[in-house]
């Protein structure tokens, strides 16, 4: 099934903002959006569900503060007591404002790493990944919107993205869907 | 424009008045000669007596052990507070027991009065602070609470003039070091002398109070003369007047907190002291800024302010919180780490005599404002705000008393009526400067440079 695509390039954040809203509210379709950089706001522009990723990040927080808790218990407290400044070594309470700062640095490491390794997931990202974008220059200093065309007048949808302020307009037909 | 509600304004001033008549009770009430003592005393052994003795007891060899046990040495603790001088202002040795707690019971009205007088004056002396910094780094999210912080400030000149007056009569209720038979017969007081004397003390809190209030007085001036000027000149001159005004107030508000409280237990010391009490000063502060703002919000005054900007006041009541516990943690920490006898005694009265309140002060200030403000959502929702913004401001409060009681009436500590009434009195004056402050002018600032960025701040 060959699926028909358009894209249009922008050259300024502000003026892809106002198109993607422009299209939006014109009923068109946005696929995608490629940016060189974090658009502010363009993710609530162009309708995308808030993300989750906070979520994740308070649960891997937990895990790791639990994971600080039960590491320094078994190593300090149950395996291997040691007198580290006279200070208490037979039940974690006492010892506790000695572990506190481990236990903040794993929960901190714990909800950065994975948090990190989830988003890679979630984008589809793993190392010597093919890069996905149509236009290099998106790497640079364009901004691309791709918009559904299968079922619009392709003229009609040309002019009205010309209309937002492309600066060039190309039609891509793929032979499957990816 | 805001007009203070006749409700408010009579609420305010009968808690004022029945603030004042409890203060002037407790200065009344509070024991003159050791006879007094010696009656109270006894009536206190009589009501603790009979079922309680046991159970009493039995929990004060618990808490007495807490610093025998980490330093595996009976009667560590004990020996510690023994040397420390500095919880008996009245000299070492020298004075009975019942003398002791004579000059404690006496101190007791002066504290609770310096307790609620300096909670009251930290708040007006943060949303200060935090407003010098919107100028000095031209924040532009911000201008639409330029008057909201100007009208908190108004309170400045009364709370400080109040403190200022506490801190130079209360003499040797609050600072040991400025009796003079105690100096004469310690060393290392002597060494602190040049510090720690009266003229310089004074002296220093005239700058205080002369630096904190002509900022005030001047920016305001300038912030008023910008709604009526045709360039930004106004502005620039606040600008400049921040900047210097920050460098002059983290001097100043390190030497303070030495002065007004490090200096009440002269032997103890600790370096990051003054950011300690800088950090309960900013939180409490921009907790009161979120407050007002959503009050006024509320009568529908100020419709230019959204919820993006009490998002912005959430997010730094949620990010102090935490960074007062850091500075909490590091500072106990360290002491606790070390244990050396002239630092561990700090932490021994306040976990022996408050424990409640000492932990109960990590939970409030801690503890709730994490889970309450975590969502960034709630951050947008006032009544949420509310609720952490009560909890933060009773720790604060809390954590103020845990700063003076302990080091200046002990163990004789207890929250009745001297306490509460200066709470009341002081609230009382809070709103009423505070909400005639808002009301004389406009509550937006016309013509700031970045009023229509503030207006338009999204993210």
């Amino acid at each position: 099934m060959a699926s028909k695509k358009i894209h249009a390039i922008y050259t300024d954040d502000d003026l892809l903002m106002q198109a993607v809203k422009q299209t939006r509210a014109a009923n068109y379709h946005i696929s995608e959006v490629f940016t060189p950089f974090p658009v502010h706001g363009l993710d609530h522009a162009v309708g995308l569900a808030p993300t989750r990723i906070a979520i994740t990040s308070f649960l891997y927080g937990l895990t790791g503060l639990s994971v600080a808790v039960l590491m320094l218990n078994y190593i300090m407290i149950e395996d291997w007591p040691q007198n580290i400044g006279g200070k208490p070594s037979f039940t974690f309470y006492q010892n506790m404002p000695a572990f506190i700062p481990v236990m903040f640095e794993l929960t901190v490491f714990f909800a950065a790493h994975l948090m990190v390794i989830t988003f890679y997931m979630r984008s589809k990202l793993w190392p010597f990944k093919k890069a996905e974008n149509p236009d290099l220059r998106t790497t640079d200093d364009h901004f691309l919107m791709e918009v559904d065309a299968e079922n619009h007048d392709v003229e009609k949808l040309t002019k009205f993205l010309y209309d937002t302020g492309a600066s060039e307009i190309s039609l891509i037909e793929n032979e499957q869907d990816h | 424009m805001y007009t203070l509600p006749s409700k408010l304004k009579l609420f305010s001033i009968i808690i004022m008045v029945l603030g004042l008549a409890g203060i002037t009770y407790g200065f009344l009430t509070a024991p003159k000669t050791i006879e007094d003592v010696k009656e109270i005393m006894a009536e206190q052994d009589a009501h603790h007596g009979g079922e309680h003795a046991v159970e009493a007891h039995g929990e004060e060899e618990h808490t007495a052990n807490f610093v025998d046990v980490a330093r595996g040495e009976e009667g560590y603790s004990e020996a510690a507070m023994e040397h420390a001088t500095d919880l008996k202002p009245e000299g070492h040795g020298s004075a009975s027991h019942e003398e002791h707690v004579l000059h404690q019971l006496q101190t007791r009205p002066w504290s609770a009065t310096f307790v609620a007088a300096f909670f009251f004056l930290m708040i007006a002396l943060g949303v200060l602070v935090f407003y010098a910094i919107q100028y000095a780094s031209q924040a532009g999210w911000s201008p639409v609470l330029y008057r909201i912080m100007e009208g908190i400030t108004t309170y400045l000149l009364p709370g400080s003039i109040i403190v200022f007056l506490i801190v130079v009569f209360a003499g040797t209720h609050f600072f040991p070091w400025q009796n003079e038979e105690l100096v004469a017969g310690d060393k290392i007081l002597q060494g602190k002398s040049g510090y720690l004397n009266f003229p310089f003390f004074v002296i220093r809190a005239v700058i205080y109070l002369l630096g904190w209030n002509l900022y005030r007085h001047f920016s305001r001036k300038n912030s008023l003369a910008q709604a009526d000027a045709n360039n930004y000149d106004p502005y620039r001159k606040n600008f400049k007047l921040s900047v210097f005004f920050l460098i002059f107030f983290i001097v100043t508000e390190a030497t303070m907190s030495w002065d007004w409280f490090m200096s009440m237990t002269p032997h103890w010391y600790s370096t990051l002291f003054p950011w300690y009490v800088f950090a309960s000063m900013f939180v409490s502060a921009i907790t009161v800024i979120a407050l007002v703002t959503i009050y006024l919000k509320s009568r529908g005054l100020i419709p230019f302010v959204s919820d993006k900007h009490l998002h912005d006041l959430a997010k730094y009541m949620f990010a102090f919180s935490i960074f007062w516990t850091y500075l909490w943690f590091s500072q106990f920490m360290l002491i606790w780490y070390a244990n050396i006898p002239e630092e561990v005694t700090y932490f021994i009265i306040r976990i022996q005599e408050y424990k409640l309140l000492f932990f109960g002060m990590l939970i409030l200030n801690f503890v709730f404002p994490i889970l309450v403000l975590m969502n960034s959502d709630y951050k947008r929702v006032p009544w949420f705000v509310v609720i952490a913004a009560v909890f933060i401001l009773v720790g604060h409060y809390v954590d103020i008393f845990l700063l003076v009681m302990p080091s200046t009436v002990g163990h004789n500590w207890y929250f009745g009526i001297p306490e509460i009434a200066a709470l009341l009195f002081f609230m009382g004056l809070f709103i009423f400067v505070v909400g005639t402050g808002l009301g004389k002018v406009s509550l937006r600032p016309k013509n700031d440079p970045f009023i229509k960025e503030s207006e338009n701040y999204h993210f």
